[in-house]
């Protein structure tokens, strides 16, 4: 169904830092996330909210809001170094090689400009075009992201089209100059599930004809299952598990990604959830040793003490966990 | 479970002005819904936004008028009854939102105690205390502000603000959408152990099946302003008979990789049509693969019968069989 993900990184990011310093104290946002997507691959990111996947990835476009400090090993975009880059190249590759898709995509459509003239205006600029021509393409734009009747609608504004609509139009401007890596912030989760569904199968179709590779931000396990082929789960602004989709929902390695599984609801079975306890440690005094310390259940004598690193034993698996659950062994 | 409701409602409608309340289009939020929950039962209440969950909720507690229709508890229309009132009570959705930021825990918590009257000095602040520690929060909370609390926490205030009063019913408008999953399950378990140690009757509204699946007995389906589907929920969510109901089924999305990738390319067509201009006939019909000329035109009503679970019922010219809607 799917194009089978070349095994080249179209993006490589090592090391990143990211922190705000604040009148409380300095927020430590992201610390030390490295992760290569590959062409044309689906890499979910996942965590529950503040755990650092939207500044994550705000850092690698360059678009870090507030009083930032960022620091990397290495950010390299399709044979680009991001980091020696200046503001006019990275502008140049934002749009044509790496673009991003919110969740609200009322705030990040322009409210006083018709959709013709937004998604115009991008291929003017870009590609140089007549005004004509990229009229035109705009609303062959809008019909490949299936947008009912196109070429009557291209003249409305944002605020006409309905939540689903928008987050159409917010992907087609995404796409139009056929980047090689699509960020999808959340892409549906101001959607209803019927809305939902159809965004999905549109990014699923979109992946397949242009061969985009798409780094899913979602805190929703049942996205990153029906999306994605790889998954690297982030709790308090780190990486605490990576691997493939059909491994660690088989079996979840670090226990804080076994304890979201558990605590997720399931629509077949009527069992008593497991909540985590507590909550998310505050960033600006992390727990000592494991940052997952407080909630965690399967606690050993190192782990208030040393901050696990994450290691990997196969190849893409990796956790950070000084005593990683075991795979049991199925009967039968 | 006894066999009076403890709450019930009968052709619940509200209209809507769409754009002014003098010149703007008129438009049906609810339309002519029923429903009866049983002391110590869970219904909920899903549908996608804007089919009228929160303007329903907002009437069963009497913070909007119904313009037809009657609310009963045990039986007595509730109307302008105060001490009725008291009994039927409301915890909101957001939890950053229904909570005023400048006063404290102990003041928010007794706010139904005060409005009624129940409870002063040293009585007031003892019984906001036992309110807080049924709820999960350290009692030393109720001098703190809500901003010094976690999603979780502040929806646990607004849980105990509802129980202050001592209700029988309480309305949580989607209770925990706004929560991550691992604080979400806190509260949903909260929910259902209050229910077991108090005996309230729970309307649970919730677009997440999952979710409805952990806490509900009963389901009732919303569809544009209307009651398309309701009955017990192993039926309404794991057999479902509406059309509708089998899409949001196929849309719900599980942690589960080989049942959430039978998913792909099987959305249903179509955007939710607008309220102001309900399409004549089934209110889903622009969208339902089962259409016919029928639907098109007269609206089907609910049929109810009673089973083992209580009323069930479906809208619909041409429901879903059992095996249909697995292979769906
Ligand atoms: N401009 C800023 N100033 C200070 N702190 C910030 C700023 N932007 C983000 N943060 C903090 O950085 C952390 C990570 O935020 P981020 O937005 O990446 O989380 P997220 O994982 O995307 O969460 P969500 O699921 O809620 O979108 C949070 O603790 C957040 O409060
Ligand atoms: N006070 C109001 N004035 C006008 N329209 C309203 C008002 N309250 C709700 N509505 C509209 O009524 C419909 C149902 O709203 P609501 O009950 O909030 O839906 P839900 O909770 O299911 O998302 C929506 O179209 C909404 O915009
Ligand atoms: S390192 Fe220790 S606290 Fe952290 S996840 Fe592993 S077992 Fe739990
Ligand atoms: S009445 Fe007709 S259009 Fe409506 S849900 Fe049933 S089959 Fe579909
Ligand atoms: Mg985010
Ligand atoms: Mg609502």
């Amino acid at each position: 169904m799917t194009k089978q993900a070349d095994e080249r990184p179209v993006l490589s990011v090592s090391g990143l830092d990211v922190s705000f310093s604040t009148m409380r104290g300095d927020v430590k946002a992201v610390s030390d996330v490295s992760f290569d997507l590959k062409r044309g691959e689906v890499l979910a990111l996942v965590g529950e909210s503040g755990s650092g996947k939207s500044v994550s990835t705000r850092a690698v476009m360059g678009i870090v809001r507030g009083n930032a400090t960022i620091n990397a090993r290495r950010m390299e975009l399709a044979g680009h170094d991001l980091l020696t880059a200046d503001e006019e190249q990275k502008r140049k590759l934002r749009g044509r090689v790496i673009s991003l898709v919110f969740q609200d995509a009322l705030s990040a459509l322009n409210p006083v400009l018709s959709i013709g003239d937004q998604l115009g205006e991008l291929y003017r600029t870009h590609l140089n075009v007549s005004k004509k021509e990229a009229r035109e393409r705009s609303i062959e734009l809008l019909r490949s992201v299936h947008l009912a009747s196109a070429d009557k609608r291209i003249d409305d504004y944002p605020h006409q089209f309905s939540g689903g609509m928008r987050q159409r139009i917010l992907i087609a401007s995404a796409i139009a100059l056929k980047p090689e890596v699509l960020i999808a912030d959340e892409p549906t989760t101001a959607l209803d599930v019927t809305v939902q569904a159809q965004i999905l199968d549109l990014l699923d179709e979109l992946r397949d004809e242009l061969g985009m590779a798409i780094l899913l931000i979602t805190h929703d396990l049942g996205v990153v299952a029906r999306m994605a082929e790889r998954v690297a789960v982030m709790y308090a602004g780190r990486l605490v598990e990576t691997g493939s989709v059909d491994d660690i929902f088989r079996a979840p390695s670090h226990p804080y990604t076994a304890a979201l599984m558990a605590s997720a609801p399931r629509i077949e079975t009527v069992e008593k959830l497991e909540p985590i306890k507590g909550s998310p440690p505050n960033l600006i005094a992390p727990p000592p040793g494991c940052a997952f310390n407080p909630r965690c259940t399967h606690l050993g004598e190192l782990c208030t003490k040393v901050r696990p690193e994450l290691i990997g034993d196969l190849p893409g698996r990796s956790r950070a966990c000084h005593y990683p659950l075991v795979e049991t062994a199925h009967v039968g | 479970m006894s066999a009076e409701p403890i709450l019930e409602a009968r052709g619940l409608s509200k209209t809507f002005r769409a754009g002014g309340a003098v010149f703007g289009k008129p438009f049906q939020a609810v339309k002519d819904v029923s429903l009866a929950v049983m002391p110590g039962e869970t219904l909920a209440v899903v549908g996608e936004s804007g089919c009228g969950k929160s303007t329903l909720a907002r009437m069963l507690v009497g913070l909007e008028t119904p313009d037809e229709g009657e609310i009963l508890f045990r039986g007595a229309p509730i109307k302008r009854d105060r001490a009725l009132r008291r009994q039927v009570q409301m915890v909101f959705q957001d939890p950053y939102l229904s909570l005023n930021p400048r006063r404290t825990v102990l003041d928010i918590v007794a706010e139904p105690l005060d409005v009624h009257g129940l409870a002063k000095g040293a009585a007031r602040t003892a019984r906001v205390e036992e309110l807080l520690t049924a709820v999960g929060l350290d009692p030393a909370a109720s001098s703190r502000f809500p901003h010094e609390f976690s999603g979780g926490q502040r929806q646990r205030i607004g849980i105990a603000r509802a129980l202050a009063a001592e209700p029988s019913v309480l309305v949580c408008d989607e209770p925990v959408s706004a929560l991550d999953v691992s604080v979400q399950a806190q509260v949903v378990n909260l929910l259902i152990d209050l229910q077991k140690r108090l005996g309230i009757a729970i309307i649970f509204i919730a677009h997440d099946l999952a979710v409805v699946r952990a806490i509900s007995h009963r389901v009732m389906v919303m569809y544009l302003g209307r009651a398309v589907e309701e009955g017990g929920a192993d039926r309404v969510l794991v057999t479902p008979n509406h059309p509708y109901t089998v899409a949001l089924r196929g849309s719900a999305l599980e942690p589960d990789p080989a049942r959430a990738r039978l998913a792909r390319g099987k959305a249903t067509r179509g955007e939710p049509p607008n309220p102001v201009n309900p399409p004549p006939g089934c209110r889903f019909n622009p969208r339902c693969p089962r259409v016919t000329d029928e639907c098109r035109t007269n609206e089907p009503q609910m049929k109810r019968h009673t089973d083992a679970a209580g009323l069930s019922g479906v809208a619909c010219y041409h429901p879903v069989q059992e095996a249909e809607a697995l292979s769906a």
